[in-house]
This record gives structure tokens, sequence and C-alpha cells, in this order.
């Protein structure tokens, strides 16, 4: 299994990809400073997460998912549901819990989601656990014939945690289809990634799972959409999951009420200098994409815009003490009328063309039956043996066994650092 | 199972060794030669992964069932059910239409970490429904709607009485209420509420009751929550006597409960205090010896019954 890669194409984006890449991180930005005002006047009802430094792999990433794609955030990529359409007015209502918001104030931050129309899953706020719901949105994409892809995010510190290593270890063993992005920000709450992980690269962990990885500059708002773009077509056309490790640094504290003064104060001038927005102006400006007239259009939409949507939220009533008893329980069709799209011919799934011999075929000592017809003996127990063989007895059927699908074999990668 | 995969495209099981091994009590036989790799989906043992892939699958329209090999190892993705999928629709209207299912209970030498009784854990988390059949007939009728009910369901099935309760069921398609207890054996002196293994012990004690004189009303729960209360107090008001036999220890379990909906709702109707049959306060012990002391049986429900009766 050869090392993490870095990027193989390098693509050439349109300029209207390049201005919208811009935009989203301006939008981003400019959402979460209009968030630290409003928390300042006491309008935000709990915490409030900043994800300064760090827009480019939140906007980067979600950019390069088609329509169909699912997501779900964590708390630091409010960037990549407004990529995906989510308007500012509903992160706004979300964090002052407000009767308006998408959950009407039942819950906050970035936990909504939209199953319908946005694909978009809501985190909760145990870190990893995603990544196996996550799993099972790409396979259930795969069982209905579409050709989706499922994204999720996870820091350097949820990548410690148990349900990563399940999730992950599923995802591989399923060739899901599913991007993982490992935002290494180096700071986990107040500790440091040193102390939390051995490891130089967590990409590295990749390799525990026989998948494809690789390393990404987090700044780098380019270079986060094109390796995100390959990684998504790789997982779409069936080389599994894919994790990409973007490297970055948490220039907040781990929420607003947390100065981080434990972050040496090198470290933080250091990654200062190499703010996505600013480094990404340079870039537009140097390759004439983006003039001062341009940038002046840009802030002038999105004061405007934003002018608007704080408004909405802050004039918007909060929720209705009886609200909080209902909803507990789905009591009819109306609260799941969700169909399932299917793009693939439902009769492959039912007999006679499901029906598969039930034997494992490991390679190079041939196939092993079920035990079924057979009791199977339990540990324990005085169970007496069924008097009559089960209904559903295995036949022999006309076509050849179904193996499970094969590990997936490593791609040899060209080495070489990613270049805008 | 079986006919719910040949109706629903939708319905697909996942879990441990439930294909080519058709599951460790063999509860999936047969599923995968009919319905393929795809539908029936053999997982590495990682439970908060089949919770959570389940959880996903239904988000995309699928009705997943996740096997728990054993229901003890439920609390291993104790947060993702308890997190994820029983919140999800309270909180931003996502509900999971899934069922998990496994084998529970003791009486068959498992010891402790195969023997759990495990419904009040998640009867405190709100967003369940929990459904713990005692005979084939609601076996495959609870089922069928657990898997046609939008909510997430937790199934159990007493591991004590898969070989040991046969019933001949009428083949074809027939569903049994969520949240409707039943009346097993009707009476008038007391009433006694039970399911699962227990409720076959309840009913051989109230036999034993009967030749004493005392007839007992015996109810089969069959869903936990929601809890069928309108069966209960109905009962209650006609004999104004109740017992409690379940096979979870007793601290915590749902007598408990039970008890405190009486007391709020049937206070008068009382004309004895709720008694408890129960498991001891302490995890399954391995001995047969030990098991048979921690676990209720016939006997000590037969001499509550007849103090109660007295009382």
């Amino acid at each position: 299994m050869p090392a993490s890669e870095t990027r193989v194409n390098t693509p050439r984006l349109s300029r209207q990809q390049h201005l919208d890449l811009y935009y989203y991180m301006r939008l981003n930005r400019e959402v979460e400073d209009t968030m630290t005002r409003l928390f300042r006047q006491n309008k935000i009802v709990g915490g409030l997460y900043s994800s300064l430094g760090q827009e480019a792999i939140s906007v980067g990433s979600s950019y390069a998912l088609e329509k169909r794609d699912w997501l779900a955030p964590m708390i630091r990529n409010i960037g990549a549901l407004l990529v995906k359409g989510v308007p500012p007015r509903d992160i706004f209502t979300q964090h002052m819990a407000k009767y308006t918001s998408p959950t009407k104030g039942k819950d906050g931050t970035s936990h909504f989601g939209d199953l319908e129309n946005l694909h978009i899953i809501s985190p909760i706020s145990m870190l990893g656990d995603l990544i196996p719901v996550l799993t099972g949105v790409a396979m259930a994409g795969r069982y209905l014939g579409q050709k989706i892809v499922a994204m999720t995010w996870i820091g350097d510190g949820g990548s410690s945690t148990g349900v990563f290593h399940e999730g992950l270890n599923l995802a591989a063993s399923q060739k899901a289809a599913l991007v993982l992005i490992l935002e290494n920000n180096l700071w986990a709450y107040s500790t440091p990634v040193r102390r939390q992980v051995p490891l130089e690269n967590l990409a590295d962990r990749a390799k525990a799972y026989g998948i494809a990885s690789y390393i990404v500059d987090g700044n780098d708002v380019v270079a986060v959409y094109t390796t995100a773009k390959e990684a998504v077509e790789r997982a779409r056309s069936g080389d599994g999951p894919i994790l990409i490790e973007a490297k970055t640094f948490r220039r907040r504290g781990h929420a607003q009420h947390d100065p981080a003064e434990y972050v040496p104060p090198a470290q933080r001038a250091f990654w200062e200098k190499r703010d996505p927005i600013t480094v990404y102006e340079k870039f537009l400006t140097e390759g004439k994409l983006l003039d001062a007239k341009g940038k002046k259009e840009i802030e002038d939409k999105l004061t405007a815009l934003l002018e608007k949507e704080r408004e909405f939220a802050e004039n918007s009533p909060m929720p209705p003490p009886e609200l909080a008893s209902e909803g507990v329980y789905c009591t009819g069709p109306e609260c799941h009328n969700l169909q399932p799209k299917w793009e693939r011919p439902i009769d492959e799934l039912l007999p006679p063309k499901s029906c598969v011999e039930p034997v494992w075929t490991v390679e190079g000592f041939g196939c092993g039956k079920g035990s079924s017809g057979v009791q199977a003996p339990i540990h324990f127990g005085d169970t007496e043996s069924p008097s009559e063989k089960p209904a559903a007895a295995a036949k022999a059927t006309a076509g050849p066994a179904n193996p499970p699908k094969k590990l997936p074999t490593a791609k040899p990668a060209a080495r070489g650092k990613a270049r805008r | 199972m079986f006919e719910e995969m040949a109706a629903d495209p939708r319905v697909v099981l996942i879990g441990e060794d439930v294909g080519v091994y058709g599951g460790a009590f063999k509860t999936s036989e047969g599923l995968l030669e009919k319905f393929g790799w795809e539908r029936v989906i053999d997982t590495p043992i990682s439970e908060s992964a089949i919770i959570g892939a389940a959880c996903g699958m239904s988000y995309l329209g699928l009705r997943p069932i996740a096997e728990m090999q054993f229901i003890d190892f439920i609390l291993c993705c104790f947060n993702q059910l308890t997190n994820f999928v029983a919140k999800g629709h309270y909180l931003w209207n996502a509900p999971a239409p899934m069922v998990v299912r496994g084998p529970s209970g003791g009486g068959v030498h498992g010891g402790p970490f195969h023997s759990l009784s495990p419904e009040m854990y998640f009867l405190h988390t709100p967003g369940f429904k929990i459904v713990y059949p005692s005979t084939p007939y609601d076996a495959k009728g609870l089922l069928k709607a657990s898997i046609r009910d939008n909510n997430p369901v937790l199934f159990f099935e007493h591991k004590f009485l898969y070989r040991r309760i046969k019933e001949e069921i009428p083949p074809g398609d027939y569903t049994v209420p969520l949240g409707k207890a039943i009346i097993r054996r009707e009476g008038k002196h007391l009433t006694i509420l039970s399911y699962a293994a227990m409720m076959h012990t309840s009913l051989e004690a109230a036999a034993a009751l009967a030749k004493e004189g005392v007839e007992a009303e015996v109810i089969d729960l069959r869903t936990l929550m929601p809890l069928d209360e309108e069966t209960i107090l109905n009962s209650v008001r006609k004999t104004n006597k109740c017992l409690v036999v379940h096979e979870d220890t007793r601290t915590g379990g749902i007598a408990g409960e039970i008890a405190a909906i009486l007391s709020e709702k049937a206070f008068h109707d009382l004309d004895g205090p709720l008694v408890r049959v129960t498991s001891l306060d302490t995890p399954v012990p391995y001995a047969p010896t030990l098991e048979e002391a921690f676990l209720p049986n016939a006997q000590k429900v037969f001499d509550a019954g007849k103090a109660l009766a007295k009382f």
C-alpha cells in the first residue's frame, strides 16, 4: 500500500468556478462574523463555534459534490452547508433557537438536515458518529442504483473515537462511496494533536483500512477542491472510501468562550499569514480573475444578503412552549412520506433474480457451504433440533455463485505536490 | 422477515453472521439464498457501525433490520441508538424507520453477557418503540408491524422461547398492532402483568392459583413502549390488585414505572400494594443453581399472588 497520494491530475477551473469558491469562502466568513456580533449582543442562545481559517476546506470539498450527493457537516463546516444551498437565515435562526429555524428551535448550531431536497444529514454532538451513518447512506444509494457519493468531515480529535474506526472499517469492507475529510487543525479543544495521536500524518490511518488517501494543504481552496473532486469521482466509480487529510489550523478557540491561551503565539502568527481568503485573493488578483471592482461587487452583494437574512432571524419568534412535548414519534404518513428513488429495476432484488448460493469463496481454498438445513450448535442451552427442515432450504441456482466483493487493491500514486 | 423482504424491496437485513450462517440462532436462515448479498449483509464486529449504517440507509427510504447477535451487544452501540436514531424525528424531522432485533433474556446458562434484559435502558430514552413478544403468533405479527412502523423499533426476542414455544401460525400477511397488550387469561381476583418468557411462567402460576380458588387475570404487555395503559387500568379497576412479573432486574425495571402509573391513575381502585416479582439486582449469574435463584419462577409468582389475594 503506497503512502498517501497527492493530487494526480490538475484540472483547470473555469473563471466562474474560481469566483464561486471565492464567493462561498467570503460568505462563510461573513456568516460567522455576523454571528460573532450577535453573540456579543447575547442573541445567540448557546455556544458559537468558528471555522476561521478553515473555510477553504468546507467550501473546496463540498463544491466537488453534485446535487444528488449527500453530506453531513461537523461543527466547523458551515461553509459546506452554504455551498449545498442552505440560506444564511437557517444558520442564524438555528443558533438563535428561533421558531423559524429548520428544527423549530428544538436543536441549535448546525444540527439540522434536509433529506428530500438538499440531502443533508444533521450531525449530533458526539464525534465520529456521522461516519457509519454516511456509510449507510452510500450503501443505500448503491442499493437503489443511484450513483451518489456521501461526504462528511472529522477532526484530528474526533478521529480517535471508536466509532470513527468502526465506521471507516465498515465503509472499507463494503467499498462504500464515502469521502471522509479529516481536518487536522492541530488542536482538539485544548489538546494538541501530538498528544492524541502518535502520527505525523493522520492520512496514514487509511492504510489500516486498505483505502486510498490524500494529503492536501487545507488553506489552499483550489487544491482542496481538485483533490476532493478526484476523490469524489473515484468513490463514485467504485474505488471505495477515500480519506483526505487537510492540513490547517484552528485560529480561534474551541468555541466563543475559549480564549485558547494554550496555543503558542508563534504558531498562531505562522498560520495567520496563510489565511485562505487572503491567499486566494492574491492568486485571483494576480491571475486577473478578480479586480477591485469585482471584489467590491461581491462584498456589496454579501452585505445586502446578510443584512436581510440577519433581520429575518432577529425578527423571528421563539418557539411556543407547547412544542416541547410534541414530535417524539412519527405518528402518521405525513411525517414520513420519504420514498426511495429507485434507479435500477426492482425485480433484481426479488426472487428469482436475487437468488444466490449461500457460500463463501476463499481464494485458493474454494467454497464452503452455509449451514442452512443443519442445526448450528449454540454453545449453551438445551435447545432441541428442529423436528422439520426449515422451509427455505438452500437450492442450487442456475447462475454461478456470487462471492462477496474483493478487497480493494491500491493504485500506484504519482508523487508530486499539488500546485494550483 | 422472509415475507416482508419478499413483499417490500426496501427491507434489508444487516448484522453479524446473518447471511451464510443464517444467524447465530438461525433466525435469518434461507434469507441469503432468496434475496442475495445486497439485501442480507454480513458486517464486521462493529455494533455502532451496524446501527449507524442502518440509520443512514433509512434516511434514503430503506427499511433496514439491524440484528444484534446477542442483545447484550446493543450496549456497544448505545450512543448511536440513543443520540442519533432515537432523537432524529423530534429534533430534525428525520424518523429512522428501522428495526433493531436480537435474542435477549436468560435461563439458558448464557452467563452475564448473553442473558440481558435490555428494555429499560431504552425505555428511558424518548423516541423508541419497544416490543417484546411471548408467542410465535405475536412474534410474526409484531415484527411485521415493527418493520412497517415509521419509528425506530427495538424488537426483543426472548431466546429461551426460540425453540421451546411452538405454535401453528397462519401463513400470509397479518400484523399485530404495537402498543396493545392482550389478556391471556381472564380473572377477577388480581391482575398479573408480564411479558416475554415470564408470560408463560405467569400462566403456569395462574393455573396453580386457580386450584386454590384465586382467579388471576394475566395480561401480556407485548409492547413496553408505548405501554397499553388502557388495558392495564381497565383490568386493575376490575380486580383491584396488581402483580408485575418481569425477568429484568428489580431496581429500575418496568414494574416501578407501572406502580407509579397505577398510583397516579388508579389509586382509589387499589385494594393492595403493587407487588413485583423480578430477578435479583445482580448481573445474571452463570451456574444453574445461581441463575435459578436469580430468575423469577412459577413458585415465586404463585407465592406472591397468593399473598396478594389475601391482602
